[in-house]
Formats: structure tokens, C-alpha cells, sequence
């Protein structure tokens, strides 16, 4: 499948640029952002708050399968133009990451195809950098919590 | 080009990963860093022999033991690079537009 997903995230710069087009028509891609049912499925989380209006807020939460809570993020909706436009801000609770301003743009490009644009706003170059390299450290961090469990696993088995 | 995305192959596997996190607190013998793992030696072996190949690992012969250790500077430019970022978004919008495309099957 071709990859559709374009980031963009300039040198030395404190935003990034989140580009994809969906096989989808321009109501349903909006969709996918206005239900909280739905935006659960695909962020993955449990939302807890999703006040669709200027003004609003919003809160998710994310745990693992024993119930422990991963993840918590919550922002404030400032602008909501149904079928065009979400300004909003994010935060992830108890992290240095701070707060990002997101702007999303939907844009029709046919009957059954459609564009998102998401330009996020950090507070500061060291910030962007450092959640963008978040993924990267996750994947090294499972790894090592599965070596830590494998080696105290090993210890327990030689008791 | 292609040497990035080999690098790129060879953090994806989780033993490669684990591999790494142990040469990178101190540098190792192949015996030593087998012992770690449940993985067959010739394994173990296939996996270092990739990590040196995209040069994320060295060696260094010590007598007539060979250490494997970290190349702090490939490392750093990998974890600099934003790849992983966008696959993670890539991966959300992918089933998102799965998910719609069943709902508007359903409707």
C-alpha cells in the first residue's frame, strides 16, 4: 500500500506539518474527528471528554490491558467549523512536553476523496524535537522492559 | 538511501533492540551477549552480523575475543530521524480510514 502520510518538521523549527489524503469523502473524514465513539477507535483511547465547539474541551485517557493508566491528554477546543476547520491545544499530563496548538484543515478533493492538514505549534524547538523522537525512545523502551522482565524472570527461575 | 532504511530494518526487530541496549552499557563479547537470550547462538550471531553490516555496531578485538560495542554517532543520527513519528501517524490514519470505510458500508 502506498504511504500517504507526509511529515514535515523543518531544521531549527518549533511546528511541524502533518499531511494525508483519505480514500474517503470529505463528511466521513469529519467525521472520524467529531465522534467520540470513533475517534476512540482509531487514537486507540478512551475519551473521556469531547465538548465538539468553540470553546470546548477535551480529555482522553489510555490504559493497558491490566487497567493501569498509560496515558492521559487533555486540550481545549477553540475554534470548531464543521467540515473544515479544528483549532485545538494538547497536552499529555505529567510529561515535559508542554502544550501544542493544533490546527486542523479538511479539505474536499473529490466526491470520495479528501485531505488533512495538521499543523502543530510547540512551545519551543527542543520540545518539537523531543516528542518527535518520542516513538524512536518507546520502542527501545519496550524493548528493554521486555529484557528486564526476560533477566528477573531468569532470577525467579533460579531461586 | 538504502542504507537508511537498512538501519531502519534493523532497529524494527525487538531482539536487535535488546541487543543494543546491552552493548551500549558496556561492550561485549558475541558469547556474552547470547547469554542473554533464549535465541539460538547462529541467531544471536545473524543478528549482530546485520547491526555491524548498517554500522550501528562495532567491534573491536581484545587477545583473541571479539567486543562488540555501540557507534554512538549512527545511533544519535537514527534517533534523531523523525521516522518513527510519521509511521505512528501513519499507522492512526490508516485505520481511521479503514474504520470509515466500514461505516460507510454499514450505512
Amino acid at each position: 500500500m502506498e504511504r500517504k502520510t507526509k511529515l514535515t518538521a523543518g531544521d531549527g523549527q518549533q511546528d511541524l506539518l502533518i499531511t494525508r489524503e483519505f480514500d474517503l469523502p470529505l463528511e466521513l473524514l469529519f467525521k472520524a474527528y467529531a465522534e467520540p465513539e470513533i475517534v476512540a477507535q482509531w487514537m486507540g483511547t478512551k475519551v473521556l471528554k469531547l465538548e465538539n465547539k468553540n470553546h470546548g474541551g477535551w480529555k482522553f485517557e489510555t490504559s493497558d490491558a491490566k487497567g493501569n493508566v498509560l496515558f492521559r491528554a487533555n486540550g481545549a477546543i477553540h475554534a470548531f467549523v464543521p467540515n473544515q476547520k479544528i483549532i485545538r491545544t494538547f497536552e499529555m499530563e505529567h510529561t515535559p512536553f508542554g502544550v501544542q496548538l493544533e490546527v486542523l484543515e479538511f479539505i474536499q478533493l473529490t466526491e470520495d476523496s479528501s485531505k488533512l492538514l495538521m499543523h502543530v505549534v510547540y512551545e519551543s524547538v527542543e520540545k518539537r524535537d523531543k516528542m518527535l523522537q518520542l516513538p524512536f525512545a518507546q520502542g527501545i523502551n519496550m524493548a528493554h522492559n521486555r529484557l528486564q522482565e526476560f533477566v528477573s524472570n531468569q532470577k525467579n527461575n533460579n531461586v | 538511501m538504502n542504507l537508511r532504511r537498512d538501519v531502519f530494518q534493523a532497529i524494527a526487530d525487538p531482539t536487535r533492540r535488546a541487543i543494543l541496549l546491552l552493548v551500549a552499557s558496556q561492550s561485549m563479547t558475541a558469547g556474552a551477549i547470547a547469554a542473554n537470550f533464549d535465541t539460538a547462538r547462529p541467531t544471536v550471531s545473524k543478528h549482530l552480523q546485520i547491526l555491524t553490516e548498517c554500522q550501528l555496531l562495532e567491534q573491536t578485538q581484545t587477545g583473541r575475543e571479539i567486543y562488540y560495542f555501540i557507534n554512538a554517532k549512527k545511533m544519535k543520527a537514527v534517533a534523531d530521524f523523525i521516522e518513527p513519528f510519521r509511521n505512528l501517524w501513519d499507522d492512526r490514519f490508516n485505520k481511521l480510514e479503514r474504520i470509515m470505510k466500514t461505516y460507510k458500508t454499514k450505512k
